[in-house]
This record gives structure tokens, sequence and C-alpha cells, in this order.
């Protein structure tokens, strides 16, 4: 007789006669990955621009035509008065102006050369940063036809220019979803594993079942994989629900085999359930295994690469992503679905994961003491 | 495993002690406390909330390290024989601690196959206290009344036939049918050759013990039979009765004979100094000479130990 089998058991029957454990299974994948990656659109849109156009002439019509006909701006303000303009920035109802001084035309005309003025509300560091650099590539197109325009056709240009074309490899169309939904997805299953196994020991600490359980011959190790085989299981199923939304929804089919994916989720499973049972053991109620968990999850999330950029982090938080397995899996999840890559593509990840799991469970083991 | 033979002692306690820090201040859980159980018999843990009582019991049940001293459960040292330990003793804990969304059926048989046994081995055991919650045994435990889940404990506690069986404060709580219920269970249990360690706030429950110990602030007061704990009281107890009870519980404690007075049910019980001769009880007062219970003994010896 095997008593982890009982242990199992036990287990199963709590978790499908728990309503909350199931929505959270089912319900949450749907919610999130339908939802979510609409929201974390990384192109900046409507963006709200008011322009102080002291010329009125016909290059600055031209221009400004080009500006707001771009779809990423939105003509808020339009102005001869550039203090009205900075109302507008500081009721937040604008967030960039630009100003044509006059003689905007004359000038360029003349001399050949004539300045704008851009203004930025930084309130919104990516809003601002992105918003300018948009702008300026709009000026710079602008700038670019007005030479070719008043240029005599047959003459090369006088100055040597570099222009530049790129072609975007793995994901032509750069379709966000393609790297969003995978990532979301890990997230997803980092979030469901974490919190399910980090208040499960607490819980029965909390009930004091731990008590009874404490004195029984039930071995750690057995009453340990008995929480962590359900809670893996569980795990692959979200991850099932999620490739299929991910396909329903996103028309997503990895280029590289599920199988690859399921081994690489498999090991990291391991990792974020025993880390989650590593908070149970220590923690002391339910709250408590809550809080750090969140705290973990954020980190995790924030240093994973799919908000933030890891390649451009400052290089102590680089080696802090070193420690972070949701980052390797989103690496992974996206060398898989993107670009294809096979298992022996992602041997060095999974080698980590795998020693990750070791250490992790088995501190996790050693951790849960039966006696105080 | 070294083996300790004592033909008699089921449970052997010397010189335990056990203390907590909470902050910065020490608190004395258990202090060399020593005492002796009997195989087969049903040894009494009387005394107040926060005395100890849990504390000795989950060191017992190898659930806690302590500082000092040693303690034997049937045979085996709780600290390094804890595994055969486990093997060998059911424990209900104070708080009802089965799993609550699972039935009752599914509790005992899980209790049971974690015991690498099965129900129907030791049905004969449980079934006095079974058979009462069988017929709810496909209702999930956390859905049973007080009484119920109590029973079912102790099914779950006595699935794979303990030799020693520990029970903390296992009436708390419990209607006084169900109380009394509950103790002539634990003597069809004793006559089985189990050995029951019980704790218990109500001294009156005392006297279904074979023998006592009173425990308070972590010190043993006394141990011995209930007959022999109220045979070797030496003071003299009257039981008063008046038309105002309480005015006269106040009245009488200003008494100079009296060394103290407090209610007990419909009277009031008053121990008199032994130094006096002449009682005066004044008019109206119905007094009558009675022999001290556990109670009054247990109520006397706290009361000193407190001073």
């Amino acid at each position: 007789m095997n008593p982890l089998k009982y242990i199992l058991e036990k287990e199963f029957k709590q978790i499908f006669r728990d309503p909350a454990i199931i929505r959270v299974i089912f319900i949450l994948p749907i919610i999130q990955l339908i939802i979510l990656p609409m929201a974390a659109d990384y192109e900046i849109k409507n963006i709200n621009i008011s322009i102080v156009d002291r010329d009125h002439s016909t290059t600055s019509n031209r221009l400004i035509h080009k500006i707001t006909s771009s779809n990423y701006f939105k003509l808020v303000d339009y102005s001869g008065d550039f203090n009205q303009a900075m109302t507008g920035i500081d009721n937040d109802k604008a967030d960039l102006i630009i100003e044509l001084p006059r003689g905007f035309e004359a000038d360029l005309y003349a001399r050949k050369e004539a300045k704008l003025f851009l203004a930025v509300n930084a309130i919104n560091g990516v809003k601002a940063n992105l918003g300018a650099t948009y702008l300026r590539t709009i000026i710079q197109n602008y700038n670019n036809d007005f030479r070719i325009a008043l240029l005599t056709p047959g003459r090369f240009n006088e100055l040597p220019v570099i222009e530049t074309t790129s072609s975007n490899w793995y994901n032509p169309r750069m379709n966000y979803k393609f790297f969003m939904v995978p990532g979301i997805l890990v997230l997803l299953i980092t979030m469901i594993g974490l919190n399910l196994s980090a208040i499960n020991i607490v819980r029965e600490k909390e009930i004091g079942t731990i008590e009874q359980i404490n004195v029984t011959p039930i071995k750690k190790f057995h009453f340990i994989l008995g929480k962590l085989i359900p809670f893996w299981i569980l795990g692959l199923i979200v991850i099932t629900i999620g490739l299929f939304i991910a396909w329903l929804f996103y028309g997503i089919i990895p280029l590289g085999a599920y199988f690859t994916i399921y081994v690489f989720a498999a090991v990291y499973l391991l990792v974020i359930l025993g880390m989650g049972l590593l908070i149970s053991t220590y923690a002391e109620n339910q709250q408590q295994a809550m809080l750090i968990s969140f705290f973990l999850l954020m980190i995790f999330v924030l240093m994973g690469g799919l908000y933030t950029n890891i390649d451009s982090m400052p290089e102590w938080a680089q080696w802090v992503t070193k420690f972070n397995p949701v980052a390797y899996f989103i690496e992974v999840m996206r060398r898989v679905v993107l670009k294809g890559s096979g298992l022996s593509d992602i041997k060095q990840p999974l080698l980590i994961m795998l020693i990750f799991a070791i250490v992790i469970n088995y501190w996790a083991v050693i951790s849960y003491r039966k006696r105080s | 495993m070294e083996k300790y033979h004592s033909e008699q002692a089921s449970i052997v306690v010397s010189s335990v002690s056990k203390s907590y820090t909470s902050g910065k201040t020490v608190v004395k859980a258990l202090d060399n406390i020593s005492f002796e159980v009997e195989k087969g018999s049903l040894f009494g843990l009387i005394g107040p909330d926060g005395a100890g009582k849990t504390t000795l019991f989950r060191i017992l049940t190898s659930l806690l390290l302590f500082d000092k001293g040693k303690a034997l459960v049937d045979g085996f040292d709780v600290i390094s024989g804890y595994k055969e330990i486990r093997k060998r003793i059911g424990y209900m804990p104070g708080r009802f601690s089965l799993y609550a969304d699972l039935t009752v059926q599914e509790n005992l048989n899980f209790f049971a196959s974690i015991f690498e046994t099965t129900i129907d081995e030791n049905y004969d055991l449980i079934k006095g206290i079974y058979a009462q919650i069988e017929p709810f045994k496909n209702r999930r435990a956390g859905k049973l009344s007080g009484g119920m889940k109590q029973k079912l404990a102790l099914s779950c506690a006595l699935i794979h036939r303990p030799s020693v069986l520990f029970l903390d404060e296992p009436t708390t709580g419990v209607d006084a049918v169900s109380r009394k219920e509950f103790w002539d269970m634990l003597k069809g249990l004793k006559n089985e050759g189990i050995t029951i360690l019980v704790s218990t706030p109500y001294m009156d429950e005392a006297n279904l013990c074979d023998k006592v110990a009173l425990i308070q602030s972590g010190s043993i007061l006394n141990i011995d039979t209930p007959h022999n704990i109220t045979h070797t009281f030496s003071k003299t107890i009257y039981r008063i009765k008046g038309r105002d009870m309480q005015a006269l519980l106040l009245q009488a404690r200003q008494w100079d004979f009296a060394e103290q007075v407090y209610p007990f049910g419909e009277y009031h019980h008053a121990v008199i100094r032994q130094q006096s001769t002449e009682l005066h009880f004044p008019e109206g007062v119905e007094a009558s000479r009675i022999h001290p219970g556990i109670e009054d003994v247990f109520i006397d010896l706290m009361r000193n130990h407190d001073q």
C-alpha cells in the first residue's frame, strides 16, 4: 500500500469540492487571455497634441495635416498662442505642443532652414518619449518630401543621406499579440500555481488539520509530494486551456512543437509549486502566505521581460533576472512559439529550471517540520 | 531503537520543562513536571485555561520539543522514538481538526489508510462510537453538529487501535448529555486496555478518572486518585444558603471564621479556618457541614498556589 495514493485521493477530492479553485482554473485564463492582450498594446495611440501655428502658411498647413492624419495624434487645440497651449498641458488635456514660429515657410525657402519647437508633457514617460519620437519621424519625412519637391529632377542629393529599411524576423507584421499572449500565459500559470500552492499547507495549519496529520506516521516527502502533484496537473491543464485560447482567439499556433512547451512547462511548474510550498511551510497563516507570494509575483512580473526589457536593465538587475523563473519561461515560450525552437535549442534554460526545481523542492521538504 | 521496559507505566514524564519566548518575555509553560500514567488507566489532567495542558499534550504526542527532562510514551522516548510513537498513539486535539470538506466516511477512511489499516479491521473498537454517526457517513464533516464532530474525531483517533489515547479538552463546549455520553465511551475504551490521558477544565469530570493531576501555571499541584484527594483533605467545609445569595456571599466573606467562601451551585461553600472553634452563622442562614468534593480541594489548592 502506498500512502501517497491516499494523500493524492484526498487532495483531489478537496480541490474538486472547492468551487473557488475550479473557477480560478477555468475562468481566470479565459478572461486574462482574452482581455489583457488587447489592453497591453505597446503602440501609443491617441496622443493629444496642441498646435501653436503662428505662420498660417501652406507649408505649416501641410505639416499639420500630415501630423493629424497619422492616426497617432489627436488634435485637441489649435491656436496662435503658446500660453493657451501650455494651459492645456497644465490641465493634462494635451501631451505635446508643437509650435511653428512666424516666418516658418519664408525661412525654409529663403535660408533653406527653419525651426520649430516641441514641448512634451513628461508625466507619462512612455507616452512623452514615443510621442516625441513619432513626431520627429513625421517631421523628418515631411522634410524629405519637401526637399525632393524642391530639388531639380535629375540632380542627386547634395548631402548624403542614409535611409533605413528594416524587416521583422519571426514576427513579420510586428503583431504585438504574438509575443504578448504567450507571455501572459506564462504569467497566468505562475500566478495560479504560486498562489494555490502557497496557501495550501498554510490552510491546513490554520484549520488545524496539520496537527492531526503530524501525529501520524506519514512521511514529509509523501505529504509534500501529495500537495505538489495535484497542482502540477492543474497547471498543465491551465496551460492547455491557454494554448487553446491563443489558437482560437489569436490564431497563434507555435512554430515549434507543443511537446517542447509542455516539457518546459512541466519542469517550470515544479519550480513555481515548490516555491509556493516553501512559502507555505514558513508562513503562519494564509494572509502572510498571500502577501509573500504577491510580493514575489510582482518582482517576477516586472523583471520577467514581458512588460520591461531585460537587456536594457542595469547589470545588477539583469543578474536578478537570472533567478527569475518567469523570465526563463517567457523567453522559451517566445522562442518556441515565434521562432520554432526545439528541445535542443532550449536545453540550457531547461537545465537551469531543473536545478531550480530540485533545490527549491528539497528545501520545501526540509523546512516542513512535523514538530516544532 | 531503545525501548524502556516498564511494566505498569504507559506514560512517564520526568522533570519536563518548556518555556516560550514571546518578544522579550519568557513564559514558562511547563515547570519541572513529573508524573506517570499506569497502563490501561484513565488519567485526568485538570487545570484552568493556560495551565500548560495543551503544551504537555503536544510534547507527549511528539509535536513539540522541550527544554529539559525526559518523557516516555509506551516505552519510547518522545524525542528519539517519535516515529514509533506516532504509530501507536491516537491524538484528538482540542480544536476540531478533521477535513471539513471530506465526508464522515472519507475522513475515517483517510486516517485508516495512512495508518495502513482499514475501517473493517478495527471496526469492533470504534463500533460503539461510530455507529452513532454512521447514518450520516456521507455528510461532510464540516456540516456535523458539535457532538457528532467529536465522535468522528474520536473514531479517527482510534481507527488504528492506538495503545495510548490523548484527548485534549474533548468535552469543552459540549452539552451536559453529550459530555456524560463521552465519558461512558472512554470507560469502554479503557476496558479495551487503552491508556487514556484526558485533559479538562471541568473539575466535576475529575471524579470519572482513575487518577487526576491538578495542573496550574505549568506546575502540578497534586496527583492522586479522586478518592484519596478528597479524603486526605483536612479542612472543614460548610455549605450555606440564604434568601439573598449574592448578599450572603459578600457578607460571608467578612466572617472571621471563614477562610474562603465561593458560590457552588445553589449553595455557597465556606472553608472554615482551622483555628476556629465556634461558628456563628447569622439568623436565616442555613448551614451544614459537608464532605469536601474534589472541586473544593482544587479550589483550595489553586488558591494557595497563587499566594
